[in-house]
């Protein structure tokens, strides 16, 4: 995934929202060691501390922990994982019904809406 | 103690004062953006840091010593305008750094020159100005400096390059360090940036973190020098 960053949010949120679809989208998975601090600040231009930072928001929320001599590591805690579906997926789902009943949809029309998308995806 | 602290620094020329009363303090570890319009006096400051010009008024303390031989040793300094002899191969540029620096890497000189492709054997005075300006900068981050003072490191290189250039300011971030950054191209450094300083005809008129600008004001750096710098 590219590292793009939008104005005006602050870019270790950001970061750590990428990382976050990393690991939900199993780019990085449970128990996986995850690229350093400067492997990442390289990779998407960013400043060495604001990275660091990103990884310790990823610590307090439990997605990653910090093994003393090796690196960083996605958790294998089942829970925690599942929350941070839980969150992504509604947060998403949340934007797009959001949107739709911004240009006038019934709460059925979206239903059926997102019925056809899916069985369209599946051909 | 910070790294940098200059304290009612004042400069002029003749009558026209180019820094004026000016407070800043820095730590290391940082990557700071020096950013103004054309000759709001960020060459002024960064030539008084590295001891080419004298302050009228003013404390100013580079790794605790006043700007003078012993700061030179611990600063590596990227001019705004090219410095080398026509004359002189890559080769001979870097045998040269090796003399006068203690701390020059020559083998992190070479994977760099590697990179952008350019020749050992190359002559300074056969190289287009965008070529001059990379060699230029790959002598001054094959240093391993405290202090890295960088007056307009990427305004002549196309964008490629200046990818390549930031890539190799942030990979060689060391913690003990402090790198200053001088530029008006502001949308291509500010997410390598710690903290913003805004030069304002001689006067410091913005010292923020560059997160906590994106946080509160809810813009870019960019946008924020364009309000406070509208002509």
């Amino acid at each position: 995934m590219e590292w793009t960053f939008v104005d005006g949010k602050p870019i270790y949120m950001q970061i750590v929202d990428i990382l976050r679809d990393r690991v939900a989208g199993r780019e990085y998975l449970p128990g996986e060691k995850i690229p350093s601090v400067r492997e990442i600040a390289v990779e998407a231009g960013v400043n060495p501390n604001t990275v660091q930072k990103a990884f310790a928001e990823l610590e307090r929320q439990g997605l990653v922990y910090t093994d003393r001599t090796s690196g960083r590591f996605v958790t294998k805690d089942e829970a925690v994982l599942n929350k941070m579906y839980d969150e992504l997926s509604s947060g998403y789902i949340n934007e797009l019904v959001t949107k739709l009943h911004n240009i006038g949809m019934t709460d059925n029309e979206i239903k059926d809406a997102v019925s056809r998308c899916i069985e369209k995806e599946k051909i | 103690m910070s790294i940098i602290e200059i304290n009612g620094l004042s400069k002029s020329y003749g009558s026209k004062t180019a820094l004026d009363n000016i407070d800043i303090r820095l730590e290391k570890g940082q990557i700071v953006g020096l950013m103004g319009p054309n000759g709001s006096g960020k060459t002024t400051l960064i030539k008084i840091l590295m001891g080419l010009l004298k302050a009228d008024e003013g404390n100013i303390s580079v790794a605790g010593a006043f700007p003078g031989v012993e700061t030179k040793r611990i600063t590596a300094y990227l001019p705004d305008k090219m410095t080398f002899p026509s004359y002189m191969t890559v080769k001979n540029l870097m045998d040269v750094y090796e003399d006068f620096y203690y701390d020059f890497d020559r083998s992190n000189a070479l994977s760099m020159l590697e990179d952008l492709g350019i020749k050992e054997n190359q002559k300074i005075k056969a190289m287009s100005k965008g070529t001059k300006e990379k060699v230029q900068l790959i002598m001054t981050m094959a240093r391993k400096a405290q202090i890295y003072l960088l007056d307009e490191p990427i305004a002549g290189v196309d964008p490629a390059a200046r990818d390549y250039i930031l890539k190799t300011i942030i990979g060689n971030y060391n913690p003990e360090a402090v790198v200053i950054i001088s530029t008006h191209l502001i949308s291509d450094v500010e997410s390598i940036l710690d903290d913003v300083l805004f030069i304002k005809e001689g006067k410091v008129v913005l010292h923020e973190s560059a997160e906590k600008i994106r946080e509160e004001k809810g813009q870019s750096i960019d946008k924020l020098f364009r309000e406070v710098f509208k002509c």
